[in-house]
């Protein structure tokens, strides 16, 4: 009785956690609440009695797949800035920058360019 | 508004399609005749403790090779897809070494906190034993090849977490992971050969019941599958952490 009511709760936080990847705005929040969502699958398989099934669960689902995830996102938000850069660099030309690693890079390669030409 | 109400429509259309399916669920109290074959004769069989490593790597040992297999096209497609990246922004100023980095490949990164490195010195160990335990205690206890390879990728996340290395060595990830898929392999030949067929792991003695070299060659099976899933998954985290 005790383990079936713990098992609907887990459920239900299961659901939660899964309508809340879908409806968030913040990409990491997301990431980290499938992570969690394994993470609850997991912890089920192991009352169930699927001791292998939950640690499997739990390592990958959960942890490496989080990892990998978050990677990705950090890939992808690394090359759409870095294809952001030109623009904003005609726009503020000589001007204040957000990433001043970055432009500082492309205007020391374009003065080289224009030294060539 | 329209494509709102398709997607909740369609949703509807599948929840409705599979509802037949899921009410004819009930919990059985008996077990399929396949699965009482495994379950009567398994222990008897090959010696190993946990039932569930003896069916994965013998009776269904052609779908975990298959399963390697499909992790090990996965890593190239990613290791692929990244050096793609990485080729194709040579030469762009994002691709150069940063000022005050000293370091070509990788992005400048915060340093890792005092409490980070500490920690990481005692369980970075701890994380590798319990990885191998694992793999090696397959056929014993839950838990085997897949689960401990990736408690060994994440003992390796930590460390790059940490700082403790910076980058691992391809040469050595390629081999040990190229000498665990052919061993595995020809442990699965060797079964042909010495005994009822492939990957069947009889041709070693079942030894005693319960004990760390039992159960024929199931854990040198399950430990080739580890270090194979470790390295794999670690060079999959070291792809992708590098700097595209």
């Amino acid at each position: 009785m005790i383990m079936e009511i713990v098992l609907i709760v887990l459920g239900i936080m299961i659901l939660g956690g899964g309508i809340m990847v879908i409806v968030s705005k913040d990409i990491v929040g997301a990431i980290i609440a499938s992570g969690v969502v394994s993470l609850l699958a997991s912890i089920i398989y192991l009352i169930v009695g699927a001791p292998d099934v939950a640690m499997t669960e739990a390592a990958i689902g959960s942890g490496l797949t989080t990892v990998v995830f978050l990677f990705a996102w950090s890939r992808i938000k690394q090359l759409r800035d870095a294809d952001a850069i030109p623009e904003s660099d005609s726009d503020t030309a000589g001007g204040i920058s957000v990433d001043p690693d970055l432009n500082q890079n492309r205007k020391l390669t374009e003065n080289q360019e224009a030294d060539n030409a | 508004m329209l494509k709102r109400l398709l997607t909740i429509a369609l949703m509807v259309a599948l929840a409705a399609s599979f509802f037949p399916l899921m009410s004819s669920i009930r919990d059985r109290a008996d077990v399929g005749p396949l699965a009482a074959e495994y379950l009567e004769d398994g222990a008897s069989d090959l010696g190993a403790a946990n039932l569930v490593t003896a069916v994965v790597v013998t009776y269904r040992g052609l779908d975990t090779l298959g399963e390697v297999t499909v992790l090990f096209a996965a890593a190239a497609g990613i290791a692929l897809v990244f050096q793609f990246i990485r080729r194709n922004r040579e030469g762009d100023a994002v691709g150069q070494p940063m000022e005050g980095c000293g370091w070509e490949e990788l992005p400048c990164r915060i340093e890792a906190s005092e409490i980070l490195k500490t920690a990481s010195g005692i369980l970075l160990p701890l994380f590798l034993m319990f990885g191998v335990y694992i793999f090696t205690h397959g056929h014993l206890t839950p838990g085997g090849g897949f689960q401990g390879g990736v408690v060994i990728a994440s003992a390796i996340l930590l460390a790059f977490l940490a700082g403790s290395i910076r980058e691992l060595r391809h040469s050595m990830v390629e081999i040990l992971e190229m000498l665990a898929g052919a061993g595995y392999v020809a442990i699965g030949l060797l079964g042909i050969w010495l005994a009822a067929g492939f990957l069947d792991p009889r041709f070693l003695p079942a030894g005693e019941f319960g004990a760390l070299f039992s159960a024929g060659a199931i854990p040198v099976i399950y430990s080739l599958v580890g270090i194979k899933v470790g390295s794999e998954l670690s060079g999959v985290i070291d792809v992708m952490r590098r700097k595209a």
